[in-house]
């Protein structure tokens, strides 16, 4: 399975040069990176972990690369993303947001149905890699 | 000099019928407000009709105006509510039309309603036998009256950090055939467009509830198809479940529904009328649902340009509404739409403040006061192969949606929207590289297709397709205009 979150999930893997030319560009529009990494990609999981804080004095996109490969060496089995924050006023959002690194298996996710009534069903999405417990996940 | 003035006195209030321009509705020395309401009307008098009294007959006709002196004025503060033509401008090129500029006074208004807002401008005046055609080009809404409504449900902001998806191009696309599908097979359609990398598929303007396919049965199939393939991308998908129906009481039930199953988008279409669209973008708020509207009938009012409205004024009424996605052209594809007009209503969308811009036929500046944005949604002949251009003219907060391009995609309708996702996400890619992709956006695909073997097959099939007719709607260029 191939997890597709993410603005350049369809593309074959960004190299260095290519995640650098990504953080070129949102830093001359003066947005700030930020890393995080979690082992649970369930779509409605918001709320990854965070490499520190928002890196929002870095200006050098070779400093945001240092930290990436930081998070990496740290977090090898884990999915890390990078995303760029824009603080102007009408957006104060995520501007760009694109996985930078992927476990080595990605087992995917299971579709729990839950039937009631009237042919409704309730359904939930289960990510396999949650049954392990957090920390345990992805090793090989 | 008293006595001239009584003169006029007598003659304003003398029963009969006297022109507009004398009844007070040709104001040339007149300042707008900034609590005013200002029309641009584009207005082609009758023969023998001075463009003045034209203009202020429009005026006259869409405030208090009747067609003889009526005493009962007296009554009134009636200087505040006549509205007030205060100029009158030639359209270089089309002789014989003017455009009109006319403020009304805030209290006009019921507050919050697009239907009064509507049945004041125009109510009535479309009709007005002394002028062969009426136009109404634009609208400045103040910020005072755009306070009175609630606006988007959500907004490109909420929307995005809800499907969690972000600086690109949204991508969707239409079931086809629009009528005849099973509730199955339809299902069918959205499941393999979403797990091939669409973010949405959509319902058309007339999939409502017909004999071959009920709306409940059409609802459960597609939400069968969204989840499944949420599962296998691990993405939040959606599909716009219509549930435009002939009484709000069946809209609601159907929009209950669409929530229940777990939808995470609704549509309604225009056909609706603006009552009951406002009703819906209040049960979107307060139920979390996203709302598309399609703008399904615009075309009979808005397309010609010496008569109808403005699509500029319809997208600034939705933006008031409250619709989160709006269908607002594609420059490229099948359907209408002039690249500077279209580029306007982008922005009138999109932005908090958009400033007068005649070259795109916006002729008022226009501040939202933070009312959230709209998403645009590209819609009609469009294909993979125009990525390029797409994005070049529309940017990424726009839903592109490719019906035709994905599902009739020669290798099935995953692997069209494999094509579309593949395109798009190269482009975005190329651009933020600092790439040009006006000019380099075919190498750019080409390279792309050179692994990817559905976007290869996509821009095979689909290559020599465009749509190169003149444009009906144009904006003309005035001269430099204040107000």
């Amino acid at each position: 399975m191939h997890l597709t979150q993410g603005t350049f999930s369809y593309l074959p893997p960004l190299t260095d040069e290519e995640i650098a030319a990504q953080v070129r560009y949102c830093l001359t529009r003066g947005w700030s990176l930020n890393l995080e990494f979690t082992d649970d990609p369930h779509p409605r999981n918001v709320y990854w972990e965070m490499w520190g804080l928002p890196m929002f004095d870095l200006q050098d996109p070779a400093a945001v690369l240092h930290e990436l490969q930081r998070c990496r060496q740290a977090h090898p089995d884990k999915y890390i993303k990078l995303s760029a924050f824009d603080r102007s006023k009408g957006r104060q959002t995520t501007t760009l947001s694109f996985i930078v690194q992927r476990p080595p298996e990605e087992p995917g996710f299971r579709l729990d149905r839950l039937e009631y009534a009237d042919r409704q069903i309730k359904y939930t999405i289960y990510p396999y890699a949650t049954d392990e417990p957090a920390g345990k996940r992805y090793r090989h | 000099m008293a006595v001239t003035d009584e003169a006029r006195h007598d003659s304003r209030w003398a029963a009969g019928v006297i022109p507009y321009k004398e009844m007070g509705y040709w104001r040339p020395d007149y300042e707008p407000k900034d609590t005013d309401i200002l029309c641009a009307f584009r207005i082609t008098p009758q023969p023998g009709v001075e463009p003045e009294e034209a203009a202020a007959a429009v005026a006259g006709e869409s405030s208090t105006a009747t067609w003889t002196v009526v005493w009962t004025d007296r009554l009134t503060a009636y200087e505040d509510y006549q509205a007030k033509a205060y100029r009158v401008m030639e359209v270089p090129g089309s002789p014989g039309q003017y455009i009109a500029f006319i403020a009304y006074d805030l209290d006009l208004f019921e507050e919050g309603s697009i239907a009064n807002l509507a049945s004041s401008i125009i109510g009535n005046v479309f009709g007005f036998k002394a002028l062969k055609a009426l136009r109404l080009e634009d609208m400045r809404i103040p910020t005072h009256y755009v306070k009175t409504f609630q606006g988007p449900p959500h907004g490109i902001v909420m929307e995005r950090e809800h499907l969690n998806k972000y600086g690109r191009p949204l991508l969707g696309a239409t079931v086809k055939p629009k009528l005849g599908l099973s509730a199955r097979n339809y299902g069918r359609v959205v499941y393999e467009a979403l797990r091939g990398g669409l973010d949405f598929v959509k319902d058309d303007e007339n999939t409502n509830s017909q004999p071959f396919m009920r709306w409940r049965d059409r609802y459960l199939f597609c939400m069968d198809a969204v989840n499944r393939a949420m599962a296998e991308t691990g993405e939040v998908k959606g599909h716009y479940l219509n549930v435009t129906a002939a009484t709000m009481e069946d809209m609601y039930e159907r929009a209950e529904f669409a929530k229940q199953l777990g939808s995470v988008i609704i549509m309604v279409d225009l056909t609706c009328g603006y009552t009951a669209l406002q009703s819906m973008a209040r049960w979107a708020r307060r139920n979390g649902v996203i709302l598309h509207l399609h703008r399904a009938s615009h075309s009979t009012f808005t397309r010609q340009k010496a008569h109808g409205i403005s699509f500029r004024v319809l997208a600034k009424w939705c933006r008031l509404i409250g619709v989160d996605h709006l269908h607002a052209g594609t420059v490229v594809g099948k359907l209408e739409g002039d690249p500077a007009n279209v580029s306007g209503y982008y922005d009138i969308l999109r932005l908090d403040r958009i400033p007068a811009d005649p070259a795109r036929g916006i002729y008022f500046d226009q501040e939202w006061a933070s009312m959230p944005g709209v998403m645009p949604v590209a819609s009609g002949g469009i294909h993979a192969g125009q990525m390029h251009q797409l994005v070049s003219l529309l940017g990424e907060d726009v839903v592109l949606q490719f019906g035709g391009g994905t599902i009739g995609h020669p290798m099935g309708i995953a692997a069209g929207a494999t094509a579309n996702r593949v395109a798009v996400e190269a482009m975005i890619q190329a651009r933020n590289e600092g790439r040009d992709i006006w000019v380099e956006g075919p190498e750019i695909l080409e390279r792309a297709a050179r692994w990817c073997l559905p976007l290869r097959q996509a821009l095979d099939v689909w290559r020599d397709v465009t749509y190169d007719f003149e444009s009906t709607d144009t904006p003309d260029v005035l001269v430099t205009l204040t107000y």
